[in-house]
């Protein structure tokens, strides 16, 4: 631990669901689960106690906010194939495993994603302008990281692992209470960079937990090329517990990350959780997953959809009435519309701003070549302007 | 007024800055209780504790990432890199991350880390402990580069490497840690020169030497044997690799007309090609003969029984000046 202030204060005396010893919850590969694909509560012992607070009131709007970023998707997509977007990840087929954690995390806590997490991003505040204009091409980042506390997208594959892991030494060094979630998906877990984030995360105990998305293809790669054991399996060599989840269980991924979340503040240190997830989708929308992917495949998974398990968890409830259904709906096509009105009026940046922010001081080369191509640009008599980047 | 050695002006700096900045963190390693391979860290760790003097593990990946991490949150992290050959596994973060995180974020996320690497050889050792890797660097934007050439500016300039809030790559010459030299401690830094300026460090007429890092020494002494040959050479100290205060350069050609250019790292697509070409385009009509290199070959480091015809010293500096004064020189033959 890098600071006798870490952990200080928020230590609770009383056990903690898994705590009891080194690492209780990878036992057999077993896979956590509260709610069944067909929509039944599965109790547990000891998770159940972490979304004990989960009402009627809280399903539904679980179920409004997953709704919300498949809208998202599918508008997103929509803009790309109609010119607006210049590319797309979508995130069909994950909305639990984002939902679930993301709405797991509190307003300080600090979150640093991959590419694929516009649904969390949505969750922590980002305006979808902000989500789209990265994919639009206007900017290089989407949302303010300091405003949401979220990273702007990571595109180098397990590169964020490392600056959660960092981030989290500097809450250690604050003696803050902050926890760090990073995401990643199958893929990254072959990235040594995900495994010298377990080595630093691991040697100073830091606040960090390991949120990695199993969606079963890196492209075109099946997970199967990545690793030859579960991945859950992989941290505990670096002596980091983990949890093996349904990713596709809102409530369990709810449960797996609160746990997780808490325990790091609590000084207990790093936690890797495996969301068992699956990408519907492709890729981007540059792929084309029929060169490689069995239909079938795709076919078992949308009997696990998500949405559908948590829709026939409120149907049995008595919770899916006409009112919700309304309401969710009304939202989604609300939240779409915006993203499309706000894609397509965005202002496009201004030749000159490509100079802007290299650096935050003055610096001699990037001024010169910047005069100078202003003065190419005038050469054409255009009136050239900066923009409002 | 004090005479400390290299090392030890690094340290004095580095201490002043753990001083002066609560959010200031180094981190590398056996920087802990070792004080590093090279002492230049020796009791930081005992005096400012182990969590602002990081023993990392052995990950330089890591190293920068997590560096990058803490930059997020607020710190000023100083990294240190072993040896020069070590820094490969860092430069996708460095290149990735590090360099492009502020024009990523418009601004909005600083990355003020400092990476510290001894560079260049001249000390007998194996592999991977005696490269000049600058280049790559000078030419990845979004970062600054500096290589520093004596104790007072290895004082100064790394503290204001660390003041700076964009990243700023140190390469400190490790043959020369043990030269001593005087180090005015209780320099105000806002006095100092700013970091990204050139220095002339020895005034001349006929011919502008410019080199950096460990050959500022070796360009020195044989601006004073071409004296004595009554030829009069000016040595520019670049101190900032990215960017080059070409103005400096600029001025000394106009003058001399002539420009030497030398470097231990290997010269095809090094630093030397571009203030070539730069001075050239510069001051084309101001040259009286081509800009000539003095370089590392184009070959890995070599064995260190080899090292001495790979790295450039006086005399195949002296060779390049009577090169472009168009005296008698190895490639013309005695006629000249």
């Amino acid at each position: 631990m890098l600071t006798d202030k870490a952990g200080k204060g928020v230590q609770n005396d009383a056990p903690r669901p898994g705590q009891s010893a080194q690492n209780p919850l990878r036992t057999g590969g077993n896979l956590l689960q509260l709610v069944s694909p067909e929509g039944e509560r599965i109790s547990h012992p000891e998770f159940d106690l972490w979304i004990k607070d989960i009402g009627d009131e809280q399903l539904g709007s679980l179920f409004e906010d997953m709704t919300v970023i498949r809208r998202i998707d599918t508008e997103a997509t929509a803009l790309q194939r109609q010119g607006e977007l210049a590319l797309w990840p979508p995130l069909l087929g994950q909305e639990a495993a984002q939902i679930g954690s993301s709405r797991s995390l509190r307003d300080d806590d600090f979150v640093f994603p991959s590419y694929r997490e516009s649904g969390v991003a949505y969750i922590r505040g980002a305006h979808v302008s902000e989500i789209a204009q990265v994919w639009r091409g206007n900017a290089l980042y989407s949302w303010d990281p300091q405003r949401i506390n979220m990273a702007t997208p990571q595109i180098i594959i397990g590169s964020q692992s490392l600056h959660a892991t960092g981030y989290a030494m500097g809450v250690q060094l604050d003696g803050a209470s902050t926890a760090v979630l990073a995401y990643f998906g199958d893929g990254a877990t072959s990235e040594g960079d995900v495994s010298e984030a377990m080595v630093f995360a691991a040697s100073f105990q830091a606040p960090v937990v390991f949120f990695c998305q199993n969606n079963h293809w890196a492209i075109s790669e099946p997970v199967r090329v990545q690793s030859h054991v579960q991945l859950a399996d992989r941290p505990t060599g670096f002596g980091i517990p983990s949890l093996r989840v349904d990713g596709n269980d809102v409530l369990a991924v709810m449960a797996a990350t609160r746990w997780a979340m808490d325990r790091a503040r609590s000084g207990g240190g790093p936690t890797f959780i495996e969301a068992v997830t699956y990408r519907m989708g492709p890729h981007t929308t540059a792929d084309d997953p029929t060169r490689y992917r069995d239909p079938n495949e795709l076919e078992d998974w949308a009997a696990r959809d998500p949405i559908l398990r948590l829709r026939r968890l409120l149907d049995a409830k008595g919770l899916l009435t006409e009112e919700l259904e309304g309401r969710v709906k009304a939202k989604a096509d609300a939240v779409a519309a915006e993203l499309r009105t706000s894609c397509v009026n965005m202002p496009d940046p201004q030749p000159l701003d490509v100079f802007n922010h290299v650096y935050s001081t003055p610096n001699s080369w990037i001024e010169r070549q910047k005069d100078h191509y202003s003065r190419y640009l005038k050469s054409f008599n255009q009136p050239v302007e900066e923009g409002a980047l | 007024m004090s005479k400390l050695t290299f090392a030890r002006a690094i340290n004095a700096g580095l201490r002043k800055s753990l001083e002066n900045d609560p959010k200031v963190v180094l981190m590398g390693e056996d920087i802990g209780s070792l004080g590093g391979v090279f002492r230049v860290t020796d009791g930081l760790q005992k005096d400012f504790g182990k969590h602002r003097v990081i023993d990392t593990p052995l990950a330089e990946s890591g190293i920068i990432g997590t560096a990058v991490g803490l930059a997020y949150r607020g710190y000023r992290p100083v990294c240190e890199i072993q040896f020069d050959g070590f820094i490969y596994p860092a430069f996708d973060q460095i290149v990735s991350q590090v360099a492009k995180m502020h024009y990523r974020t418009q601004g909005r996320v600083k990355m003020p880390i400092t990476i510290r690497v001894p560079f260049g050889g001249g000390i007998g050792s194996p592999e991977h402990h005696s490269e000049s890797p600058e280049a790559y660097f000078t030419h990845t934007s979004g970062l600054r580069v500096v290589a520093v050439s004596n104790p007072q500016d290895a004082y100064t300039m790394i503290q204001q490497a660390i003041a700076s809030d964009d990243p700023v790559l140190y390469f400190e010459p490790k043959r020369r840690y043990h030269d001593k030299g005087d180090v005015e401690e209780s320099l105000d830094l806002s006095n100092a020169m700013p970091l990204d300026k050139a220095a002339v460090v020895n005034a001349g007429s006929d011919v502008t030497l410019v080199a950096y890092g460990p050959l500022v020494k070796t360009a020195k002494d044989a601006a004073q044997a071409a004296a004595d040959e009554g030829v009069s050479v000016e040595v520019i100290d670049l101190r900032s690799l990215a960017p080059v205060d070409y103005p400096v350069v600029e001025a000394s050609v106009r003058k001399t007309g002539r420009l030497v250019i030398t470097h231990e790292a290997g010269q095809s697509g090094g630093l030397g090609a571009e203030i070539a070409a730069s001075i050239t385009e510069r001051c084309f009509n101001y040259l009286e003969s081509a800009p000539v290199r003095i370089t590392g070959f184009d070959v890995p480091y070599p064995y260190s029984k080899l090292e001495m015809h790979h790295l450039p010293d006086l005399d195949r500096i002296l060779d390049g000046v009577d090169r472009t004064l168009g005296r008698p020189n190895s490639l013309s033959g005695l006629e000249g």
